[in-house]
């Protein structure tokens, strides 16, 4: 049946009644607010180092003024930084959908399948709750189950509020590096899933679904519609990560301030063999966003933390997430999760191994 | 009219039942809207993405929180 648009559809209904036309997106406000952002961007360090030293004449030499200044740069940029990414990263993702991914997917021979699969978790627009729906969805178009968990690694361990915090923290190297080797690890991780051979351990239930016959339109959003997804994703993912990253920070700053250099160097340094590995173990059973762990990470680091082990930590903490696994032991049974976590885990101190002899 | 929202519990879920509420009161049309959280209830329905919205049996939306003129459009074809 042929549809015709909302307007004249709802229109054509008397006993339906319109809630008055909402107010146009504002397209060009992005635009025209990047020049004052960047200026902001570029003159805040000394800004704030003019407010601490001149404006309020605090103590050079002290800790509590080192934490304070750290505090006061950190939380705007990284605030700034993360309106900015997530604004964007929420319009490319209008572009994507869960649907689109599936279609994109099937089909593809394995190892091609993993690489494009831990690709698209990246941009694919993905609520931790979808978990299930979504791996029942793939594996009913037939994608492999190792490609089906590439997509699960890659989505929650790869995502924009992670990779603006380490770049505002520690630089475009340094982001790059994380979104790559986790890039890898979903990739690595799902193929040797898929090689191991563990179809029998999905729950039989999930084969008998049949896929629903979608009566979806795929509607292609106008422009001011992405703008506005954009504005959306914004409004959500600040309001509730921006209390994390300011305790993160303030932490950070605390530790900055006051720890005193290689205090961490014996626990998580170099030379301590174990300190992957234990890395992983606690980063395993906890979970945290992006945002509250990287600001202590980098407190880590600066008192002896080697890059390796911390990220390692970092890894284990944000991508693999005990309620994510609590949901996931629904469609999947147990030996396959305990694989999933010890290959995924594997792969993680490989990673920091390897960061450890590099840096 | 029967309306069901599926979704496990999450943000985004309990958002599209809100906004599916408001938008068929608003509307002045009766519906029965039923909430599904129970996953292997939602995975019936062959939906591979929460939160969703089935109306009538059919399968409108998946995987992202509608928009107020999506949920009227539907809510004017079922009541032709």
């Amino acid at each position: 049946m042929s549809e015709c648009c909302a307007k004249n559809a709802a229109a054509g209904l008397v006993a339906i009644r319109m809630s008055p036309e909402k107010p146009k997106t504002k397209v060009w406000l992005p635009a025209a607010l990047i020049p004052p952002f960047v200026l902001f961007y570029l003159y805040l360090e000394d800004g704030v180092n003019w407010l601490v030293y001149s404006l309020l004449s605090l103590d050079r030499s002290s800790h509590l003024t080192e934490a304070v200044r750290f505090f006061l740069f950190e939380v705007p940029k990284v605030l700034l930084l993360l309106t900015a990414i997530v604004f964007v990263v929420g319009i490319i993702r209008s572009y994507f959908s869960p649907e689109k991914t599936r279609k994109a997917l099937e089909g593809k021979p394995l190892f091609l399948g993993n690489i494009m699969a831990s690709s698209l978790g990246i941009v694919t627009p993905f609520c931790s709750c979808s978990a299930i729906p979504l791996f029942i969805g793939f594996m009913e178009s037939g994608i492999p189950l190792g490609v089906t968990f590439s997509f699960l690694i890659a989505a929650p361990m790869i995502n924009e509020v992670a990779l603006v915090l380490l770049f505002g923290l520690f630089g475009w190297k340094t982001a790059l590096l994380y979104a790559s080797t986790g890039l890898l690890i979903a990739i690595a991780a799902g193929w040797v899933i898929g090689k191991l051979k563990l179809e029998r351990f999905v729950e039989a239930w999930v084969y008998e679904i049949k896929a629903a016959e979608l009566a979806i339109e795929e509607r292609k959003p106008p422009f001011s519609e992405r703008i506005q997804a954009g504005y959306t994703a914004v409004a959500d993912i600040v309001s509730k990560v921006w209390i994390y990253i300011a305790i993160g920070i303030a932490v950070g700053a605390g530790v900055h301030g006051y720890v005193p250099e290689n205090f961490m160097a014996s626990l998580m340094g170099k030379s301590a063999w174990w300190s992957v590995p234990l890395a992983v173990l606690i980063g395993v059973p906890l979970y945290s966003n992006a945002a509250g762990i990287i600001p202590i990470i980098q407190a880590l680091l600066e008192k002896g933390a080697s890059l390796g082990t911390s990220l390692a930590f970092m890894m284990s903490v944000i991508g693999l997430s005990l309620p994510e696994m609590i949901i996931l032991k629904k469609v999947v049974k147990l030996p396959l999760i305990l694989i999933f976590i010890g290959i995924v885990a594997s792969g993680i101190m490989v990673v920091g191994y390897l960061f450890n002899l590099i840096y | 009219m029967e309306i069901k929202i599926l979704g496990p519990g999450c943000v985004n879920c309990q958002k599209v039942e809100k906004l599916v509420r408001e938008v068929v009161a608003e509307a002045g049309v009766v519906a029965d809207i039923e909430k599904v959280s129970d996953i292997m209830k939602i995975a019936k329905y062959g939906v591979f993405g929460t939160p969703a919205v089935v109306v009538d049996g059919k399968v409108k939306s998946v995987g992202k929180i509608p928009k107020k003129e999506e949920i009227l459009a539907w809510l004017s074809k079922a009541v032709q």
